[in-house]
């Protein structure tokens, strides 16, 4: 689902973020990603996202090769990737619901399927009764909930994480793993972006690490 | 949305099926233009202040020029009045005989360009001005009658233009036994030069004035584009396009435009209605039936339509340059 190759990304001459990386993420899995901070995790995801493009290798997302991807196919495959983010960038301007509802607006969906599935989404992250509420009302927990349904909304077949459970208590954090994990388990290909040692460590799961911008352990994958 | 494309494309499918769902993108598309308008237009009701001042703004800029073309179009109605009732006046040497006036006279009346020649003997000449002139006593002191004939030419329908009139003038200068030509048109060519003149700074300042909207409206609604700057980048996040991410702000613009032609509108009848009193009593002292006119309904609607465009050229112009530098890229850290 995921897949790098040789990938390198190089912002100028003297500061390289990645040197070719190379690691696939199968349909349904469910890996994390870890290394100090500046070893290249956020460009890692930035790179799927399409924010940033590779200085060398191939990005692959569903088939689709990114780094030759027109700047205006990007949204379509921003469509297919929820993002879920640490400080979880929902608008405090509108409702629980609008806030999810965001994904299914951007790609047309029809005003009853948009309700049906915000509340299939809220309902999800244990959050249906708070729909009408503003988010500024919610603790972080219930906040970075709503962050998850927003990424999820739209059924995507990737989902990515940065630092999900950054200012969490372990409880919650390890609420919304198992969040993750219940993603996985239905075909979503998950990648968390975490420093969270314990955590990772006690989930058991693939870890791929990253030590100034190389990867260091978790890589191979699709092809070996 | 590959999906999707792939299916429209795949000619074994029934126009049944591939229809409804085609059917269903073009109503949410629809939909969502809908939602996106009332939306835009909720958020400048929601500040009534600050959108009444761009309003106002755009419709003193957008009043003034037209308040001018419609002057313009009052002043030129008045020449238009005076050339159709220009007539030449062809005064003959003084040794010229009645007679030899009256062949004259045929001869002038001759031409296609005239629709009438009127022979004003001196007799009757001297008569009306003695008449009109209240110097009675002083021309009975005239040994003779220090008068010529006169012919009075009323030019045909087609002539009766400045130009027309000036070549008619030197045709009739042009004949044996007239002595001087006279037609009151001077100040009709200074009123028709001050037109022309008035015409094209009216077109520069309209020209001035509408870059000034579209920059105002370029400046509002870039405001507007920082105020909302999280919901660009979620949106763009989520795998909004460029064309969904501009539309609240292309509608802004618009509802900009609109209010700011209704005001000028409004400001143009305020002024008419508050002008015409005194422009009735002034054009009554000159004996003319000049008069101010107002908008016509297509007036008013190509009015507001400009407004509209321009307050839609102006959010473009904003949006071009700072939307398109909103990148996601920012939003998630090192």
């Amino acid at each position: 689902m995921i897949e790098f190759q040789q990938v390198t990304k190089r912002y100028d001459s003297d500061h390289t973020a990645l040197r070719q990386v190379n690691f696939g993420l199968e349909r349904g899995e469910l890996a994390f990603l870890t290394g100090h901070s500046g070893a290249g995790k956020s460009t890692l995801l930035k790179l799927v996202m399409v924010m940033e493009r590779p200085s060398a290798g191939e990005v692959v997302v569903g088939g689709q090769v990114l780094s030759r991807l027109p700047r205006r196919q990007v949204p379509y495959i921003r469509r297919h990737i929820g993002v879920v983010f640490q400080n979880h960038h929902l608008l405090f301007d509108r409702t629980v619901f609008d806030n999810v509802a965001m994904p299914l607006e951007v790609m047309g969906t029809p005003a009853r399927d948009i309700g049906r599935r915000v509340r299939a989404a809220l309902d999800k992250v244990g959050l249906l009764s708070k729909e009408k509420m503003n988010p500024m009302q919610l603790s972080g927990g219930e906040q970075q909930r709503v962050g998850i349904a927003r990424a999820v909304v739209n059924k995507p077949p990737v989902l990515l994480a940065d630092e999900p459970t950054g200012n969490l208590d372990p409880q919650l954090s390890a609420d919304i793993m198992g969040l993750f994990a219940e993603f996985s388990q239905v075909g979503v290909t998950v990648l968390i972006a975490s420093h969270d040692i314990a955590l990772i460590n006690e989930l058991g799961r693939r870890t791929l690490t990253l030590d100034q911008g190389r990867l260091v352990s978790g890589g191979g994958g699709l092809h070996g | 949305m590959a999906e999707s494309r792939n299916r429209r494309k795949d000619p074994s499918r029934g126009a049944r099926t591939s229809r409804s769902p085609l059917k269903q993108q073009a109503s949410s598309y629809f939909g969502h233009h809908r939602k996106v308008a009332r939306d835009s237009a909720r958020r400048l009701w929601q500040a009534p202040v600050a959108s009444m001042m761009t309003w106002t703004v755009m419709g003193v800029a957008l009043a003034l020029p037209v308040a001018l073309m419609l002057l313009l179009a009052s002043l030129q109605g008045v020449s238009a009045g005076w050339e159709s009732s220009a007539r030449v006046t062809a005064y003959l040497a003084e040794e010229v005989t009645l007679d030899q006036a009256e062949t004259l006279r045929q001869d002038v009346a001759k031409d296609s360009r005239v629709t009438e020649v009127e022979l004003i003997d001196r007799d009757t000449a001297l008569a009306e001005f003695r008449a009109s002139s209240g110097l009675e006593d002083a021309l009975d002191y005239l040994n003779e009658n220090p008068l010529p004939h006169t012919l009075l030419v009323t030019p045909s329908d087609t002539s009766r233009t400045a130009d027309g009139i000036q070549t008619l003038l030197a045709v009739i200068e042009g004949m044996d036994g007239v002595e001087q030509v006279q037609v009151d048109l001077g100040w009709l060519q200074r009123l028709n030069a001050m037109t022309e003149l008035l015409g094209r700074a009216a077109w520069a300042l309209a020209l001035l004035l509408a870059a000034a909207v579209v920059l105002v409206i370029g400046n509002t609604v870039r405001l507007s584009i920082e105020n909302r700057r999280d919901e660009i980048l979620v949106a763009k996040l989520v795998g909004g396009t460029d064309a969904f991410v501009r539309r609240p702000f292309l509608y802004t613009g618009a509802w900009f435009g609109l209010g700011g032609g209704v005001v000028a509108w409004l400001l143009l009848q305020l002024s008419l209605w508050w002008l015409s009193g005194p422009v009735e009593r002034l054009a009554g002292l000159y004996s003319s039936d000049f008069s101010l006119s107002g908008l016509t309904l297509d007036g008013i609607l190509a009015l507001i339509i400009a407004a509209v465009l321009l307050g839609w050229l102006g959010a473009w112009v904003a949006v071009k340059r700072h939307l398109d530098d909103i990148e996601p890229g920012e939003i998630a850290g090192g």
